[in-house]
């Protein structure tokens, strides 16, 4: 009879979608240990392709808002990845945004700063590894009968973030999301489940202020005189801010709340949680804060030459101080003068 | 013909200065720049910029005071040294960095603020209409 009684509980529906994704996101949600146990407790998971075998079919079998909880991880690149979107939009009560490229590009948001053609051209053709003489390329339609085509999802030029395409409910930014946002997770299910007062739409999950508020070293000055490379690790101070040192870390424009993991094994940060609260656009604020800070000892007399050769330890700025946001900064795509 | 729009942001102690004498002078300059006057050239943050240009802006002009005059000591220093990184960051991104001009102009140069104004206007129509406005960049498509 008890036992019974268990089944009979009211279970939420889960959702777990992907679009352009390296399923570390996945993984992540598998990290849950034993938490895991709970959330399988308080929800039947109706569709996650990465871990079971669902089709397009058991998606779209379900009824509008019949989803709960849906978790949406990946860049949006192709039509497929549209496609997915749109119907868990339709198909859920809560829409979240899981790590960082659905939050805000990601590292697949990267293509921005090319084009589909260019990215065929060096894969295909360019690459020293590849003996392409026919110079065949992948097509989207393959006649195989008289009138039957198989076709393959369209690949667009840019990437795009989950809420450039549809309305989002939260976002859990992180790459992939730390710990402890995940396990939020749980709490917001328990809310779900018994009609609480949900967050706000919109809430992102983590810190409202930078990762240097909970970084635990210490920082004495405020200027440097040099960028240096994170990975020579034989003289870094332990106990000193990495940015102190000249490496670059993104801890002063990034979003707190991953409990500063990559800084505690002296890694700077990349920036991964985006930008935080206060910040409208990561890269743009790192270029203030670095050029700031940077030569600040020495001010007066510095040509711009000077300053050019000084900077010129940043290599690849958009790569470095938009690694993971391009897609939702204000100049998100690359574009070309007219001559 | 095309007629940029020129976005300006001037330090109240010098380059704005300079901008009032100009008209005092009656030294002519063209018409195409729109002049915002802030406290100092310290203060433009590079995402003024940025969004200028997102706004459709053909050029963005940045004027403050010359080395070793700025009112708040150390302002034009700090801004010179974002102008240089921000340059790099949007010829990456692929706008021409000459969009971006800072130059330093006193109070009492209003007839070198008026010809560094038209010398801009006319680079910037010959690079012609900022790229960004063709495009359709808005939502990233």
């Amino acid at each position: 009879m008890e036992s019974k009684k268990i089944t009979e509980k009211r279970k939420l529906k889960l959702a777990i979608g992907l679009g352009s994704t390296c399923s570390g996101c996945d993984i992540a949600i598998l990290d849950l240990g034993v938490k895991l146990l709970e959330l399988i407790d308080l929800a039947d998971i109706v569709y996650w392709p990465t871990a079971f075998d669902f089709k397009h079919s058991d998606l779209k079998e379900l009824g509008d808002k019949e989803i709960d909880i849906t978790l949406y991880h990946g860049t949006i690149r192709t039509t497929e990845h549209e496609e997915i979107a749109h119907i868990l939009r339709k198909k859920s009560k809560v829409l979240i945004a899981f790590g960082s490229c659905s939050c805000f590009g990601g590292i697949p948001g990267l293509c921005n700063l090319t084009d589909k053609q260019q990215i065929f051209n060096t894969v295909y053709g360019e690459n020293l590894s590849v003996a392409n003489k026919e110079n065949i390329f992948p097509e989207e339609k393959l006649l195989i009968n008289k009138n039957k085509y198989i076709t393959l999802p369209h690949l667009f030029d840019t990437g795009k973030t989950l809420k450039q395409l549809v309305e989002v409910d939260y976002f859990i930014p992180g790459c992939p999301p730390p710990m402890p946002l995940i396990e939020g997770i749980i709490p917001l299910m328990k809310d779900v489940l018994g009609d609480a007062q949900l967050p706000e739409k919109g809430t992102v999950f983590g810190s409202a202020k930078t990762l240097c508020d909970e970084c635990p070293l210490k920082r004495e000055n405020k200027i440097i005189s040099k960028i240096v490379s994170p990975t020579i690790t034989a003289n870094i101070d332990p106990d000193r801010c990495l940015l102190e040192q000249g490496i670059l870390c993104m801890g002063p424009v990034t979003r707190g709340g991953c409990g500063a993991k990559c800084i505690n094994v002296l890694m700077p940060c990349r920036g991964c949680m985006g930008p935080s609260l206060e910040t409208e656009d990561q890269g743009v604020k790192m270029i203030s804060a670095i050029a700031s800070i940077l030569g600040a000892e020495n001010e007066e007399n510095l040509t711009d030459r000077q300053i050019e050769d000084m900077q010129s330890g940043i290599k690849d700025i958009i790569g470095t101080f938009y690694r993971f946001t391009l897609p939702d900064a204000l100049l998100n795509k690359k574009v070309k003068e007219r001559r | 013909m095309f007629e940029p729009k020129i976005l300006g942001f001037c330090c109240n102690w010098c380059a704005y200065a300079g901008a009032d004498l100009a008209g005092i002078n009656r030294n002519q300059y063209p018409p195409n720049i729109r002049m915002i006057r802030v406290m100092c050239s310290g203060t433009i943050d590079p995402l003024y910029i940025v969004k200028a240009f997102k706004g459709g802006a053909d050029g963005v002009f940045i004027g403050g005071c010359h080395p070793g005059d700025c009112h708040y000591q150390s302002g034009n220093y700090k801004t010179q040294r974002r102008i240089v990184l921000l340059k790099r960051a949007i010829s990456e991104i692929g706008l021409d960095p000459r969009r971006i001009r800072l130059e330093w102009v006193s109070a009492a140069e209003g007839q070198r603020f008026a010809r560094v104004i038209t010398e801009f206007t006319e680079e910037i129509r010959k690079l012609g209409p900022n790229p960004l406005k063709l495009s359709g960049v808005e939502n990233g498509i």
